[in-house]
């Protein structure tokens, strides 16, 4: 009996130890936190590494945390409770479920932590104290100017529009319905991809954002329709692989217009190469950077960043980068979109 | 002696009594096999005609709705290069499947494969023909990896495979960066790589050099599978391994050969890969698990092994793709086209045991 007692007694000893750890630890440096959909995708590698830096350079300690696949919610539901366990200031967090994912993110913010929603704003966006994103229907009502301007006749646009998935992200859906408004498309529900009824669509294919996705989608549609010349992709890599679609298919001197959203290094170095026209880039790096400053000031005396004036989040920005520059259409070249490209 | 000799001689006289009624009795349900029973008689002697039947009717069909954009010379040879990769996997899959086991890790394997292939060559700058051998290498112990640990610890192959998927996807992500190679650099650096890309044109058919060796690797599999010794010690194994194992076949080596078998195949399927998608691209092929077991399952193999047919995975990713193609072109939506290929497979699987449930 006395064995016992002694046992639970160290063991008692032992997690009361490790209880306090965070908390005081939390004393000495300003901790902050950063849940990313996945490791898989670059572009949230890459808002890592921006935010690590950020970290190092101002001496706060950053944990991250990653789900497994895109939509993972559970794994960032626990790293929020793992974040307000270990005494954070704040949390900066790119939501895979915005919906779901609020009301953990409400009792971060009941226990004082600031949440930060980057890339990806909450449903409500209030829901979050600010959001770092950028503004996807703007990149993609950017590329779908471009696209008119350069086309001239847009009355005989035959367009592939490769979306990401059937599920409708709100990525997707206000990247493909930005490219429509501003290719001067009527849009039906801005809520919703797909509903439109514009003869001059030839149709809406997901491509899962990767290039095999891409060509399988190009090649569909080639089939519906062998005249396409506008081609409207979600991201870089499914242009990639809607272009060698069009190589595969004798169309890649035909001067088939192909427009993309990102602007990382590789999809970048294909406008470069003339494989894509132009290319919305989006700043990942950036949101980070200033997600660990917003952290750090409120910590230090509980100031919140404030929006962009006229929106409802923090616009990171976002710039067309192409080499045949459209009149009309702000844009830089390909040599300052490799110099701020992010994978 | 005398009473066994005299209960033989009894026994004809036995039979002569009660054996005319007995052979009435019997031969009443064989006298009259109604359209019905005669199919499915048929089609129960041969098995692998059901997936040849749906999908000249899959391809009639779309022929009359979707009309002469699907039933073009064009069209189905971009079928069949649609399906290369996917054929491929279930190729791999078929074998392991034969097996009674599963293998969920086909599709990481392959792209681990590709992006070993990519890397060395492109990035690294080595010789495209060696880094094509570390990866064909890295498909090799992959598979052995996989079997190793179905025979040695004696784990399901479910879980193996499980647990390898995520493994082996791991080291994708870490070998690649999860950063695409682009189709550029790599016809830059190593042309070698985009081989199987190349396409040869025949009255407006398009076939690439990657659908005639997914076409070969299915005819050498058909050979080895039904000619050859090895071959029918996979559909001994898969049908009883506790029988195959007494009649003196060695099944834990057969099984880690089998694992080995089928990575080298899927080192293959990457290489055709790159030629496919143009680039390495580390995100591709997410589903290909479950697309590569879809088309052996519409292809009539029994998941529970030593059943079915390597060609039946073929003709399983033919329809897949046939459906695929022809639901795009006919208009409609994406969601529906998912729901119907979820109907085909249930089906198809439903057909397969309704063919089974023979009653003589």
């Amino acid at each position: 009996m006395r064995k016992l007692s002694l046992v639970l007694a160290s063991l008692m000893a032992v997690a009361f130890t490790f209880a306090t750890v965070p908390a005081k630890a939390g004393s000495h440096a300003i901790e902050a936190c950063l849940i990313t959909k996945t490791d898989i995708n670059p572009f949230f590698v890459k808002m890592k590494e921006g935010a690590k830096a950020k970290a190092d350079e101002l001496g706060i300690k950053l944990s991250t945390f990653a789900g497994k696949i895109d939509g993972d919610h559970e794994t960032q539901v626990k790293a929020v409770e793992t974040c307000i366990a270990s005494g954070a200031s704040g949390i900066l967090i790119a939501a895979s479920d915005t919906k779901a994912i609020t009301t953990p993110l409400q009792q971060a913010r009941d226990a004082g932590l600031l949440v930060i929603a980057l890339d990806t704003p909450l449903e409500p966006i209030t829901a979050a104290d600010s959001t770092f994103a950028t503004d996807n229907f703007k990149a993609g009502k950017l590329i779908g100017e471009w696209a008119a301007a350069s086309f001239g006749d847009t009355s005989k646009a035959i367009i592939a529009m490769l979306n990401l998935n059937i599920s409708q992200p709100s990525v997707d859906v206000l990247r493909d319905q930005g490219f429509l408004t501003g290719f001067g498309i009527d849009t039906k529900d801005i809520t919703r991809w797909g509903d439109e009824d514009d003869p001059r669509i030839v149709g809406n294919e997901p491509t899962n954002g990767n290039e095999e996705g891409g060509r399988d989608a190009m090649e569909k549609l080639l089939q519906k329709n062998p005249d396409i010349n506008v081609v409207y992709t979600l991201n870089e890599p499914a242009a990639a692989g809607a272009y060698e679609a069009l190589k595969a298919a004798g169309k890649a001197d035909d001067g088939i217009l192909i427009v993309s959203v990102d602007g990382g290094c590789p999809g970048v170095q294909d406008v470069k190469d003339g494989v894509i026209g132009a290319t919305s880039q989006q700043y990942p790096l950036l949101m980070a950077s200033l997600g660990v400053e917003a952290i750090k000031a409120w910590a230090e005396n509980g100031t919140k960043p404030a929006n962009t004036p006229g929106l409802d989040f923090f616009d990171t920005g976002v710039n067309l980068v192409t080499d045949q520059p459209a009149s009309g259409v702000p844009s830089i070249d390909t040599k300052e979109g490799m110099d701020r490209c992010w994978g | 002696m005398s009473d066994i000799s005299k209960d033989l001689q009894d026994q004809p006289k036995f039979q002569d009594e009660i054996g005319s009624k007995d052979q009435d009795h019997h031969t009443f349900e064989l006298e009259k096999p109604n359209t019905l029973k005669k199919i499915q008689n048929f089609l129960h002697g041969n098995p692998t005609m059901v997936p040849v039947i749906i999908l000249f009717v899959s391809v009639a069909a779309f022929g009359l709705i979707a009309g002469g954009k699907f039933f073009s010379a064009f069209n189905l040879s971009l079928i069949i290069q649609q399906v290369t990769i996917v054929g491929i996997l279930a190729a791999a899959q078929t074998l392991i499947i034969l097996t009674a086991g599963i293998d969920l890790s086909v599709a990481a394997i392959m792209v681990l494969a590709s992006v070993f292939m990519g890397k060395l060559s492109v990035q690294m700058g080595l010789p495209t023909s060696f880094a094509i051998m570390v990866g064909m290498a890295s498909g090799a112990i992959c598979g052995y990896i996989n079997g190793w640990l179905v025979t040695k610890f004696r784990l399901p192959p479910f879980i193996v495979t499980l647990g390898t998927w995520n493994v082996f996807f791991a080291l994708v992500i870490f070998f690649s960066g999860s950063q695409s190679i682009r189709a550029r650099d790599i016809e830059a650096n190593a042309p070698l790589l985009h081989f199987f890309g190349k396409s040869v044109k025949v009255y407006g058919a398009q076939f690439t050099y990657g659908s005639f060796l997914m076409i070969l690797i299915f005819i050498i599999l058909w050979f080895v599978l039904n000619k050859t010794a090895w071959g029918r010690h996979v559909y001994a194994v898969g049908d009883d391994k506790d029988a195959a194992e007494l009649s003196g076949i060695r099944t834990d080596r057969m099984l880690l050969s089998v694992y080995t078998v089928a990575g080298v195949i899927l080192a293959l399927g990457a290489w055709v890969s790159i030629g496919r998608v143009g680039s390495v691209s580390p995100t591709s092929f997410y589903e290909g698990n479950l697309d590569s077991i879809t088309a052996v399952v519409i292809g009539g193999t029994s998941l529970f092994g030593g059943r079915g047919s390597i060609v039946g995975a073929l003709f399983g990713a033919l329809i897949v793709g046939v459906f695929s193609s022809g639901l795009s072109i006919a208009g409609l939506d994406v969601l529906w086209q998912r729901f119907a290929l979820g109907c085909l497979i249930i089906m198809a699987v439903g057909l397969d045991q309704w063919i089974r449930r023979i009653s003589n």
